[in-house]
């Protein structure tokens, strides 16, 4: 990649760094527990909760940094962060 | 080559430097202004304030803020969108900018800011030195040091032009002494507005800020990409030193007035001692070289113009045949008992054949006046070095040791 002076960059481009390698605990639902309150949809600072068709959410773990907001911040304890194993 | 500079005394008028500044700026036609008011600022950003009022500087915002760090920080914002932007502040206000100093030459935004050189607190003073900008160097920002109020006027046109080039596109300061050039009324040609349409082209960047067509500025650089910006960042500070030079010469086409490149030379030819120098003291310093010249001493002066990108190798050229050279600075580098321009001009000889002693004083801090028979004073301990080696390689030579 050739650089321009001032770090002047196309806007968006943190798309293409895939920054869920900087991940040690990954967020994994319990959907037997989730009411689908949307806290952490909302509280994700990586807008890394996805929402499905049935209402449910899922996580992009491309992206998602670990960094356990959703896990603390939800009221039925409906996610568990799980060591990364590689 | 000494230029003979040609002042139209048809066109001459007698205003107060920062007048002459301010009318300078309205004939660059900018985009943005933002400052904020500060002793002896104040009547350049005053008259700006007052042109804008009255219509006279068309397509430009005035932005008020409150600080210097904000007044830059709009800058940074607006030239990013491709406007052309000035400020202008001093001392304590510059000071307050140091952040965003470095965020805009790091952004490579063009944009000329007028310093009006003043002592630093504490303790408090209002008066002139130059410890302020040259606090500033490493900042990345050009630095031009102007003699007289015509200069100073003519300089703000000069800086954009430098500034603006594609192979430069770093900010520029174009410093005055307060008060001693801001307050002073003289006979100067205000920067004529035909002639620097014709001099200054509009600013076109090739890159600039669109909601259409999105970018990113000074976006995260890691450590496998910050040295190269860096990197980047030298390069077009050596771009600079020909383009100082050039901008001088198309002025002086255009404008029939010169005051040196990136340096200056007055009665250097032949001279023993050579005095480097920046600032309205150019001025004290030319007079007592006639006087001394009168009476066969060879004593010359090499006038900084560019203090960043530093002139090594005009000034090298200059001083190789000299018997020794004097530099006077008004600010220190606390702790090495120098001012800048000493340590600088050591630093460019140091590796190479010229072999010169230089000798530094430090004066006309805080306001103090510099005085003729402080100049031939330092002269005359040149020339005793000449004779017998230095004895002291820098020190302050007003000082009062009656209240030490």
């Amino acid at each position: 990649m050739k650089i321009l002076p001032g770090g002047i960059c196309q806007a968006g481009t943190t798309r293409v760094n895939k920054t869920g390698g900087w991940r040690n605990f990954k967020p994994v639902y319990n959907y037997d527990l989730c009411i689908k309150c949307k806290l952490c949809e909302l509280l994700c600072p990586d807008s890394s909760v996805i929402p499905r068709e049935d209402g449910f959410f899922e996580f992009d773990y491309d992206f998602c940094k670990g960094c356990g907001i959703c896990e603390n911040e939800c009221p039925k304890k409906a996610i568990d962060m799980v060591l990364e194993e590689k | 080559m000494p230029r003979e500079n040609k002042l139209d005394k048809e066109k001459m008028v007698v205003v107060e430097g920062s007048y002459a500044v301010a009318h300078a700026v309205k004939t660059c036609r900018p985009n943005v202004i933002s400052a904020y008011p500060i002793t002896p600022q104040t009547h350049i950003v005053e008259d700006l304030s007052q042109f804008m009022a009255d219509g006279e500087i068309p397509n430009c915002e005035y932005i008020n803020v409150e600080s210097e760090f904000s007044a830059l920080s709009a800058l940074v914002g607006s030239a990013a969108v491709g406007a052309r932007c000035y400020s202008a502040t001093t001392a304590q206000g510059l000071a307050l900018m140091h952040e965003v100093l470095f965020n805009m030459s790091g952004m490579r935004l063009p944009t000329v800011m007028t310093i009006v050189n003043r002592a630093l607190s504490a303790p408090i003073n209002i008066w002139n030195d130059q410890q302020d900008s040259i606090s500033q160097r490493d900042t990345g920002w050009i630095q031009l040091y102007a003699e007289d109020i015509q200069e100073i006027s003519d300089m703000t046109a000069q800086a954009y032009k430098i500034s603006e080039d594609k192979d430069v596109l770093m900010p520029a300061m174009t410093c005055m002494d307060g008060f001693i050039l801001s307050h002073v009324y003289e006979p100067v040609v205000l920067l004529e507005q035909d002639l620097t349409d014709k001099f200054l082209p509009k600013y076109e960047p090739e890159y600039t800020l669109d909601p259409k067509d999105p970018l990113s500025y000074g976006a995260f650089a890691d450590p496998n990409y910050y040295t190269e910006f860096r990197y980047l960042q030298e390069q077009a500070m050596q771009n600079a030193l020909k383009k100082i030079e050039d901008v001088a010469n198309e002025f002086y086409d255009i404008y029939g007035r010169y005051y040196g490149g990136l340096i200056d030379e007055y009665r250097t030819e032949d001279a023993d001692i050579i005095i480097m120098a920046m600032g309205s003291v150019i001025g004290t310093v030319k007079d007592v070289i006639d006087k001394l010249r009168n009476r066969n001493v060879k004593v010359g002066l090499l006038k900084v113009r560019a203090f960043r990108p530093f002139p090594a190798d005009a000034i090298r050229n200059v001083v190789r045949d000299a018997k020794v050279i004097v530099t006077l600075d008004k600010n220190i580098t606390l702790g090495l008992n120098e001012g800048a321009l000493c340590t600088e001009t050591k630093s460019i000889l140091y590796n190479t054949d010229i072999n010169v002693p230089v000798i530094g004083y430090m004066l006309g801090h805080g306001g103090r006046d510099i005085k003729v028979d402080t100049i031939e004073r330092i002269i005359d301990e040149a020339h005793e070095v000449i004779r017998n080696g230095i004895k002291t390689e820098s020190q302050f030579i007003d000082l009062r040791e009656e209240i030490l």
